[in-house]
C-alpha cells in the first residue's frame, strides 16, 4: 500500500471515530460543566465543577438507584446462566423422550419479543401485587425470551463438545449431575462468559419494563432514574443528567476496555443467534 | 450395543426389587427432565401463557381503576381499523426499520471494509467504534438528546461553520433522521465486527486470481466480496429490522413520538395506549398486530434462508 493511500485511510477511519467516541467524551465533560457553561463549545470545561456529580445524590436516592440496577444485574445473570446451561446441557448431551418438542416450544420463545406480551405480563403481576416491586424485573428477563436466546446458545456450544469425554468420565462412575458440573460446565466457559456479558447488559440497559412497573423512586433503575433529573419547570438540569448518565456508562466502559475481545466476540457471536 | 447392554443389565438386576427401576438410562432422562424445567416453565410462564393472554385480552376492556373486565368482542379490532393514527404509525415504524436498516448496514460493510485493510492499530479503531454497543443505552440516549437541542452542541459546530441547523429533534423533517442516527451509531459497531469475520472468510487466492486478471478493486468488491458475504447481510438485516421494532426507549427520550406522531412507532404506540392511556384492551390488540408483523418477517427470514441454500448448492 503506499504512503499516500496509507495517510488517506487513517484520516477518513479518524473522521469516521468522531461520531463513536465524541458523545461518549462530550457526556463526561460536559458533566463538570457550571450550568452556565453547558451550552457553550468547548471541549474541556473552563470552570471545572463537581457540583453537578453532588447535586446526583441529592435530588434522587441515587446510590439505592444504582445498587438496584446492579443487584437486579447480577440476579438476572447469575440465574440466566444457571438456568440456560442446565438446559442447553440437557437438550444437547442427554437423550429423553419428547427432547425434540420440548425444545421447538422453548425455540419458539425466541420469535416472541417482550414487547409483544407486556400488556398481560402487567395484568399477571399486577394481579399478585408485585407491580412496583423488582420481580417483574427479575423474573421476565431471568426466564422468558433473553433468557431463551441464552439456552439456545448454551445448548449450541454443548452440542460441540466431544463424546469421549463423557463416555471417560462415566466409565470413572461420574453420574449425570457431575459430568456437568466437572466435565462440561469447565469447558464451557467462553460460552458462559458471552451469555454473561449480553445478559448483564441486556439487564442494565431494561427500559422499557421499568417505566411500566416501577413507580417509587426508591425502586427505580438507573436507565429510569436517568431521566428524571428536572428542575422545577421539568426543564432538563443537563449538567447534572450527563453525571449520572456517565456514571452509569463509566464502569461498564472500563470493565469493556480491559476485556475487549470477551466482549465484542461474545456481543457479536448472540447477535448472530438471536 | 448401548440397548443390548441395557437389556442385559436390567434383565441381571430384574429380580433384585424396587431399585432395579432406576437404570442408568431412567436416571439419566429423569436428570432431563429436571434439568430443562426451569427454562421451560419460564418459556411457558413468560412467553407462551402471555402470548395465548394478549389474543384474550384483545378481545377485552380492562379498567384497572374500577378493576372491571368486560368482553367486548371484535370492538378493538374494529377501533384498531378505524383509529387514523394507525396508518401513521405503521409508516413511521417502516420507515424508522428501512432507515436503520440500509444507513446500518452500509455504514457496517464501510468500516468492516477499512479494518480489514492492513493497517497498523485496527485493533484499536475496532475498539472504539464498537464502544458505544456497551454504553448504557439511556446514557448514550440522552448525551446525543442535549447535542441535538436547538442550542446543543451539532448546531454550535454548524454555527462555527456559518450553517443555521435546524432544531433537530422538533422538526417532522429531522426528527426520524436524527433517532435512526443515533440508534445506527450506538449498534452499528455489531454488524461492523460480523461483516470483518465475513470479509476474512473470504479465501485470498480469488483476490490475488482477479488482481492478476487485472481487475479494478471496485469491481473485486462488486463481483467477488458482495456476493460472497451476501449470506451475512441477509443474516444481519434481518437481524437489524427485527431489532429495530423493539426500538422504545430511544423514541421516549428523543421526540416522545412526536412532533405530532411522525416518530411514534409501534412499540411507543402501545406503551401510550396501554400505559399512559389505561387502554389495556387496545394495547393488547397493537401487540397482536405486533406479534404478526414480527411473525410475517420471520417466515420470510425462513423462505430466504432456504433460498440461498438452493443457490449455493
Amino acid at each position: 500500500m503506499s504512503h499516500r493511500s496509507k495517510i488517506f485511510l487513517y484520516g477518513l477511519l479518524l473522521v469516521l471515530c468522531v461520531p463513536f467516541v465524541f458523545p461518549t467524551w462530550w457526556m463526561i465533560t460536559s458533566s463538570f460543566k457550571p450550568n452556565a457553561e453547558i451550552f457553550s463549545p468547548s471541549l474541556w470545561p473552563s470552570d471545572w465543577t463537581v457540583e453537578p456529580w453532588r447535586q446526583v445524590f441529592t435530588m434522587q436516592p441515587f446510590a439505592q438507584q444504582y445498587f438496584n440496577s446492579a443487584y437486579i444485574a447480577v440476579v438476572v445473570t447469575a440465574g440466566t446462566l444457571a438456568v440456560a446451561a442446565m438446559a442447553g446441557y440437557a437438550f444437547a448431551r442427554i437423550r429423553f423422550p419428547g427432547q425434540n418438542a420440548l425444545f421447538l416450544i422453548v425455540l419458539t420463545g425466541l420469535l416472541i419479543p417482550s414487547e409483544v406480551t407486556i400488556v398481560p405480563l402487567f395484568r399477571i403481576f399486577n394481579s399478585l401485587g408485585l407491580v412496583d416491586t423488582h420481580w417483574p424485573l427479575i423474573l421476565v428477563p431471568m426466564l422468558g425470551p433473553p433468557s431463551v436466546l441464552a439456552t439456545f446458545i448454551m445448548r449450541q456450544f454443548f452440542i460441540t463438545l466431544p463424546g469421549e469425554l463423557e463416555e471417560a468420565a462415566r466409565m470413572d462412575g461420574l453420574g449425570r449431575p457431575a459430568i456437568f458440573r466437572k466435565i462440561a460446565l469447565p469447558l464451557a466457559r467462553p460460552a458462559l462468559g458471552a451469555v454473561a456479558i449480553f445478559t448483564f447488559l441486556h439487564s442494565w440497559n431494561l427500559y422499557l419494563e421499568p417505566v411500566v412497573y416501577i413507580s417509587s423512586q426508591e425502586k427505580y433503575t438507573l436507565p429510569q432514574a436517568l431521566t428524571q433529573f428536572t428542575d422545577a419547570y421539568q426543564g432538563q438540569l443537563w449538567n447534572v443528567q450527563l453525571s449520572a448518565a456517565s456514571m452509569t456508562a463509566i464502569p461498564v466502559l472500563i470493565v469493556f476496555v480491559i476485556a475487549q475481545r470477551q466482549f465484542i466476540e461474545g456481543l457479536a457471536h448472540t447477535g448472530l443467534k438471536g | 450395543m448401548t440397548v443390548v447392554m441395557d437389556r442385559a443389565a436390567k434383565a441381571r438386576s430384574a429380580p433384585s426389587g424396587p431399585r432395579s427401576f432406576w437404570t442408568t438410562r431412567r436416571r439419566d432422562q429423569l436428570t432431563g427432565y429436571l434439568f430443562i424445567t426451569p427454562a421451560l416453565a419460564g418459556a411457558v410462564a413468560f412467553v407462551f401463557l402471555p402470548l395465548v393472554l394478549v389474543v384474550w385480552y384483545s378481545l377485552h376492556e380492562w379498567n384497572v381503576l374500577a378493576d372491571t373486565f368486560t368482553f367486548v368482542g371484535a370492538e378493538n379490532y374494529r377501533k384498531l381499523a378505524d383509529d387514523p393514527n394507525v396508518p401513521a404509525v405503521l409508516r413511521a415504524t417502516g420507515l424508522f426499520s428501512v432507515g436503520l436498516v440500509v444507513f446500518n448496514l452500509a455504514l457496517a460493510l464501510l468500516l468492516a471494509v477499512l479494518l480489514n485493510q492492513k493497517l497498523r492499530g485496527t485493533t484499536v479503531f475496532r475498539v472504539l467504534f464498537f464502544s458505544p454497543v456497551v454504553v448504557s443505552l439511556l446514557a448514550w440516549t440522552i448525551v446525543w438528546g442535549f447535542l441535538l437541542q436547538d442550542n446543543g452542541g451539532i448546531n454550535g459546530l454548524l454555527d462555527a461553520i456559518g450553517v443555521d441547523g435546524p432544531n433537530w429533534l422538533r422538526s417532522g423533517g429531522t426528527a426520524m433522521a436524527s433517532v435512526v442516527v443515533v440508534q445506527v451509531f450506538k449498534n452499528v459497531g455489531l454488524n461492523m465486527v460480523l461483516f470483518l469475520a465475513a470479509l476474512q472468510g473470504v479465501p485470498q487466492e480469488l483476490y490475488e486470481a482477479a488482481r492478476t486478471d487485472g481487475a479494478s478493486a471496485w469491481t473485486v468488491f462488486r463481483r467477488i466480496t458482495l456476493p460472497l458475504i451476501s449470506p451475512t447481510i441477509l443474516l444481519t438485516s434481518i437481524i437489524t429490522v427485527v431489532g429495530s421494532l423493539q426500538v422504545f426507549a430511544q423514541i421516549s427520550v428523543l421526540t416522545q413520538g412526536g412532533p405530532g406522531t411522525s416518530t411514534t412507532v409501534l412499540v411507543y404506540y402501545l406503551y401510550q395506549q396501554a400505559f399512559q392511556f389505561h387502554a389495556f384492551g387496545y394495547g393488547a390488540t397493537l401487540s397482536v398486530l405486533l406479534f404478526l408483523i414480527v411473525l410475517a418477517l420471520t417466515v420470510l427470514q425462513w423462505q430466504m434462508r432456504k433460498r440461498w441454500v438452493f443457490h449455493e448448492s
